[in-house]
């Protein structure tokens, strides 16, 4: 009886099974893991990764982008471009249309107020929005009519789609927000932790720091998704555990941006309960120069400032000596694995604007030497340890915590020891190293070392803002507060010249040859930063979830409504 | 009268002449090396103080040398019962960066052992002073034990920034990047864990202070500095003991969780904490890695608790003797 | 006994008055940014904006003032009008109304709770959100350490140097040498990878309503116990020990056993309660850590109790959540250290403080 029961019910299964992925909430529960844990699910006030990650299952963009990095378009009917008229012939405004019947989880439509609020929430001086960028430049931002929404620009935008693109940029609902502009809106405690959206799921609890429960919003656009009734989105811990999770114990079904050496992974993988998936987007791993001295013995106020040159890497054949010790490859296969591509760029991807760059790809110790030996730094003392004019090449490497930076320093301590530079290493916790306060000496934009690595990328597809990072009043110094984004503070007139040459340009052709060689100026004619490792993104999935698709152009969990349970 | 008394007396007279005074040390000496644990745990210690002081020479390879042909290395004695890549030259394996683990294991010793002596000493010494200071100065009592309460709600992390924002640059210039280190682990080390060995000592001194002996030594009015050398310290020994072996351990141990938060020594600067934390990820691929400073650590602490345990029998009157 | 904790608890407020602005200034002076974890593409400028907002414009006492008041005086409120309204102890007396909320439809004068830079939202809720897991797991641990550590320690001491002694110290001290961030995963590889029995990852979200989901619940504390457990068994047993053997030779044992008292009577009663202080010392200074929550072992196991709270945080550099957490865990310990110094009375009625 039992037996034949459970024949039944498997054929049943069987005969069901293609029927179940049309369906809503017939595949259970899912289980995702972040081993960081999410603090808040309003992407305005959090600019963190897991939070706009995780709340990017509940709110949702007018556009986002694919994993190719192509704009696709989510609740907008299309992507406005200039063939198709939603983007003016000046480059001034940008208008989005709403698709037809879209309803909030509350069941409320969703009308062209809401993105007129959203900006407007946004863009509130007191708010303190951590996308604020995203609504630079805009003048204001009207409703046409309940379904379309028109920004304009103060001047032209050669890059419009920054307002309500991606996940950063989410539509809010303007009924559950009102109340919380400006300095109001961190004591909309229930409104930020449960925001109400348009995604696939709606939160049934939030734990901060810890767990979110979801539910699949009834009034999710398709019928059928998602898949899904329910998902568990918890968040701390390491990469490790939430590997383990995923890869070896199956408890789990998905877990993110799992930083762990190649080995340990694939050990991980070989217990056959999941596979991992990976893909690039413009994270390098990179060493940055400094082009000041940081030397102790200098007054405080003077101390890695423009004042006082770096006595020995402010001379191009150093660095390129420097960079010339590094074997790319080698890192990539000891620290990345799969996760990684060793790069000579800062600007890796996407292709239209990534370099041919690669001279820097084979290793060349002994042409390092040479060069050195030329530029007239020998080792006149026999300590194994060049000087030229009693300066020796002595460095101080800083970086953060993170047992791949700290193996990538002993590998690259070990090659420059190899041409006759002394490293000595540091390691920061991160906490402190990517802070901002002014008052530590161990930020990364104080920069109190010779050299330091980390790394970087851009938001969306487009450089422009990335590459004017390295403009000379970018710099960090005492009066700015050491803010700024020119870490190694570096200063050319003619580079200055080319990234305003690029603000003017529309045309995508020009843009990306201005980029390429603004790339090259960093790079390889001036080695003012050595790119290690175009860095891409591990995440890992049970063998029984379907659907997944890698995005890093936009949220891990953009296509979750496309999950389904694999049986 | 004395007549009739002469042979009660008698059986107390001695019958032969009394044996040469012995000193108390060798009495204590004589006690400890019949403890068989203590002399073992000794033995022990010297064993590895002297392994990690000479080791490194006598090896002779270099613990920060990279190899990156040769990373992943096991040990000889996988190679028994496996087909594993093993190398005679490298005894212990190497790691996943081609580093010889045996010279690891001996310049990992001697920072660990030295950070865990210096931070445990130091940790005592505070302690104990603050604690019998405490117990025993009924005016002191409130403001020292208010102060511990203070280090005890300290946050230690906080703590820890602002020693290396003030003090790291100074020592630096002064003792080199290491030695600055090492004076700030110890002192880091030091300043934040002496507490509980505060108050656990204030507590029996307190007890201690109302005994019979203490009336009697002050009633021949023996002053309070005696009072607590003579009397009060010998009596507290044995939490102290423990605190030091506990305190050893602790600070073997804390130091590798500080240069994970960027406070510690270089981070291709081997110590045996340091060891372990990294070999976790891979604990199961490479069960040496992380079970040669493991036991490492192990050992060096039970050799301690050994030594202790000896040292405190050897120096309790009571037992001493019998 | 009366007068001195009555004085000790009077005294007890300007301590902690001190203590809360040491911390309130330590936090000051340690470098750190609560914008450290926004991610590099944020430009400068906005970051800034971030900060203004979460109000470290203002002078530093200022801010230090504000938190005062928000934790002496607006927080009791909260609490107050919660256990007169929803409480099952207190909701028989009149609902209170303390507390005016601000947020949505808040009123023109409204009080602003302790907010954490992390969430925006109270840090007390959060708290009170964290304890069940940190107190089933940490305090389950401590209660299960302490009552293995006592037996072991008094019979390791009354049989000092037989097998089972030998035994007991080889385990608690190689237990207490291996930290936890080694044991914690060892144990995971072994009972969850390997054996598949132990879930890995700690659920709080579950209710604990039927014998299956005790049993879930049962499940997943082990491992965190068994682990947090070992470290309190190693250090209890061995204060445990060395003060029994400290009184078993003592006279007046033999002057217990020469009266003709039992052994059980010698050694549980005269000797174990004369060896109690350092003990009681020792546990005393570990109940306030209960609350604080065992760092490394709820990250491990991912029970996102208070320790991972507080650990959070300081990353984060959330300010108002470490200052509120650490300066409650410094009111438990003045607290229990005023419960040890009692117990001390209690235990040795020689011990007298005025």
């Amino acid at each position: 009886m039992k037996l034949k029961a459970t024949l039944l019910g498997a054929a049943a299964a069987f005969a069901m099974a293609p029927m179940a992925m049309a369906e809503r909430g017939t595949d259970g529960n899912v289980n995702v893991i972040y081993w960081q844990a999410p603090s808040i699910l309003n992407p305005y006030l959090s600019s963190g990764t897991k939070d706009i990650e995780s709340s990017s299952l509940v709110l949702e963009p007018m556009g986002r982008f694919d994993p190719s990095g192509k704009p696709v378009a989510w609740l907008a009917t299309e992507i406005p471009t200039v063939e198709n008229g939603g983007v003016s012939e000046d480059l001034t405004s940008i208008t989005w249309k709403l698709k037809d019947g879209l309803k909030w989880s509350d069941g409320s439509d969703v009308t062209s107020d809401d993105l007129v609020f959203t900006a407007e929430y946004c863009m509130h001086p007191e708010g303190g929005c951590a996308q604020l960028e995203k609504f630079e430049g805009v003048k204001s931002v009207e409703a046409l009519d309940p379904q379309t929404v028109k920004v304009t620009f103060s001047e032209p935008k050669p890059y419009p789609y920054l307002p309500f693109m991606g996940a950063e940029s989410p539509v809010l609902q303007k009924a559950q927000f009102s109340e919380c502009l400006g300095a109001k809106a961190p004591e909309c405690t229930s409104a930020n932790f449960m925001p109400i959206g348009t995604g696939p799921f709606k939160v049934d609890e939030f734990k901060p720091n810890d767990v979110i429960s979801l539910s699949a919003n009834d009034n999710f656009r398709d019928p059928a998704k998602p898949a899904f009734a329910t998902m568990t989105f918890k968040g701390g811990g390491d990469a490790t555990a939430a590997g383990r999770a995923v890869l070896e114990t199956g408890e789990y079904d998905y877990a993110w941006n799992l930083q762990l050496a190649p080995d340990v992974i694939a050990k991980m993988e070989e217990a056959g309960k999941g596979k991992t998936v990976a893909g690039f987007g413009t994270l390098v791993e990179r060493i940055e120069l400094n082009m000041t001295d940081p030397s102790p013995d200098l007054p405080e106020g003077e101390r890695a400032t423009a004042k006082h040159p770096h006595p020995f890497l402010s001379d191009l054949n150093v660095r390129k000596a420097m960079s010339m010790a590094i074997d790319r490859t080698l890192l990539v296969e000891i620290g990345y694995g799969q996760a990684g591509r060793p790069t000579c760029n800062l600007v890796p991807a996407p292709a239209v604007y990534a370099s041919d760059n690669t001279d820097c790809m084979t290793q060349d110790i002994e042409g390092a030497k040479a060069l050195l030996e030329e530029a007239g730094y020998t080792d006149s003392d026999g300590d194994g340890v060049r000087e030229k004019d009693g300066v020796k090449l002595s460095v101080v490497y800083q970086t953060s915590t993170n047992a791949v930076r700290q193996d990538f320093q002993a590998i690259i301590k070990e090659w420059w020891s190899e041409i006759g530079i002394e490293t000595e290493l540091r390691n920061i916790s991160g906490s402190v190293f990517f802070g901002g306060d002014p008052g530590s000496p161990d930020t990364f934009q104080k920069f109190y070392a010779d050299v330091e690595m980390y790394a970087n990328n851009f938001p969306g597809t487009d450089p422009e803002g990335y590459l004017a990072q390295y403009t000379c009043d970018k710099a960090p110094r005492p009066e700015t507060q050491w803010q700024g984004q020119n870490i190694n503070r570096f200063c050319d007139p003619a580079y200055d010249a080319l990234i305003a040459e690029l603000g003017k340009t529309g045309e995508i052709e020009k843009r990306a040859e201005l980029a390429k060689k603004l790339n090259d100026m960093l790079t390889k004619d001036t080695y003012t930063i050595l790119p290690l490792v175009d860095r891409g993104r591990v995440s890992a999935h049970s063998n029984s979830l379907g659907g997944v698709d890698l995005n890093t152009w936009d949220s891990e969990l953009w296509n979750a409504a496309d999950w389904y349970r694999i049986k | 009268m004395t007549e009739a008394s002469t042979p009660r007396i008698g059986a107390l007279q001695d019958n032969e002449p009394p044996k040469p005074h012995r000193s108390r040390g060798a009495d204590i000496w004589a006690q400890f090396s019949k403890h068989k644990g203590a002399m073992l745990g000794g033995g022990f210690l010297i064993f590895i103080t002297l392994a990690v002081l000479i080791g490194p020479w006598l090896w002779g390879v270099d613990p920060q040398k990279l190899d990156i042909r040769n990373k992943d290395i096991r040990p000889l004695w996988s190679g028994l019962f496996s087909d594993a890549k093993t190398s005679w030259a490298r005894p212990f394996g190497t790691d996943n960066l081609g580093r010889d683990h045996m010279a690891q294991i001996l310049a990992g010793g001697r920072a660990s052992m030295a950070v865990g002596w210096a931070a445990m000493l130091l940790s005592l010494m505070i302690g104990t002073f603050i604690g019998v200071l405490a117990g025993f100065f009924r005016r002191l009592d409130g403001v020292l034990m208010r102060l511990t309460d203070l280090f005890l709600s300290l946050p230690i992390l906080p703590l820890l920034l602002v020693a290396v924002t003030l003090f790291r640059q100074p020592l630096r210039a002064n003792f080199g990047p290491e030695g600055g280190m090492f004076i700030l682990i110890v002192c880091i080390i030091g300043v934040t864990s002496w507490m509980p060995t505060a108050r656990i000592v204030r507590g029996d001194i307190l007890a201690l202070k109302e005994r019979e002996f203490i009336y009697a030594a002050r009633s021949i009015g023996t002053r309070p500095f005696a009072i607590i050398r003579r009397h009060l310290l010998p009596n507290v020994l044995s939490p102290i003991v423990v605190s030091a072996t506990l305190g050893l351990a602790t600070a073997i141990i804390t130091e590798s969780a500080l240069s994970f938060l960027g406070v510690g020594f270089p981070s291709d600067f081997p110590t045996w904490g340091k060891m372990l934390a990294d070999a976790v990820p891979r604990m199961s691929e490479y069960p040496e890695r992380v079970l040669l400073p493991g036991i490492a650590i192990s050992l060096t602490v039970l050799g301690v608790n050994y030594l202790g345990d000896g040292l405190r029998d050897a120096l309790d009157p009571h037992i001493r003797g019998r | 006994m009366l007068t001195f904790t009555i004085r000790r608890l009077v005294l007890a407020v300007p301590t902690l008055l001190f203590i809360s602005l040491v911390i309130f200034l330590l936090l000051e002076l340690a470098p750190g940014d609560p914008m450290a974890q926004v991610p590099l593409t944020v430009p400068p400028e906005v970051k800034e904006k971030m900060r203004l907002a979460l109000g470290l414009g203002e002078p530093t006492h200022i801010r230090f003032f504000k938190w005062l008041v928000q934790f002496f005086w607006i927080e009791p409120q909260v609490f107050i009008d919660w256990m007169t309204t929803k409480s099952a102890i207190a909701s028989i007396l009149p609902d209170t109304d303390f507390y005016t909320p601000c947020g949505v439809g808040a009123a023109a004068e409204c009080d602003l709770r302790i907010l954490s830079w992390q969430t925006r939202s109270p840090v007390m809720d959060i708290v009170v959100q964290r304890l069940p897991q940190t107190l089933w797991v940490v305090g389950m641990a401590y209660i299960v350490g302490v009552l293995i550590a006592i037996p072991i320690g008094i019979y390791s001491a009354y049989r000092q140097y037989s097998v089972f002694d030998q035994a007991g110290t080889f385990v608690t001290m190689i237990g207490f040498s291996i930290p936890p961030f080694f044991t914690g995963p060892l144990l995971i590889v072994i009972f969850s990878v390997y054996l598949g029995w132990l879930p890995s990852i700690y659920d709080t979200t579950l209710k604990v309503v039927s014998w299956d989901t005790f049993v879930i619940q049962f499940k997943q504390m082990v491992m965190p116990v068994m682990v947090l457990a070992l470290q309190t068994t190693a250090q209890i047993s061995r204060y445990m020990r060395a003060a029994m053997l400290d009184n078993l030779n003592q006279d007046y044992v033999r002057t217990a056993r020469a009266k003709g008292l039992s052994e059980a009577v010698v050694v549980m009663v005269h000797v174990l309660r004369n060896s109690m202080i350092p003990v009681v010392t020792v546990i005393a200074l570990g109940m306030p850590a209960i609350f604080g929550g065992a760092i490394i072992t709820e990250e491990v196991f991912k029970v996102n109790g208070i320790g991972s709270l507080l650990i959070g945080a300081l990353f984060a550099n959330d300010l108002p959540m470490v200052m509120t957490l650490t300066f409650m865990f410094a009111i438990l310990i003045v607290l229990f250290n005023l419960i040890a110094d009692i117990l001390y009375g209690v235990l040795d009625p020689r011990i007298r403080y005025d």
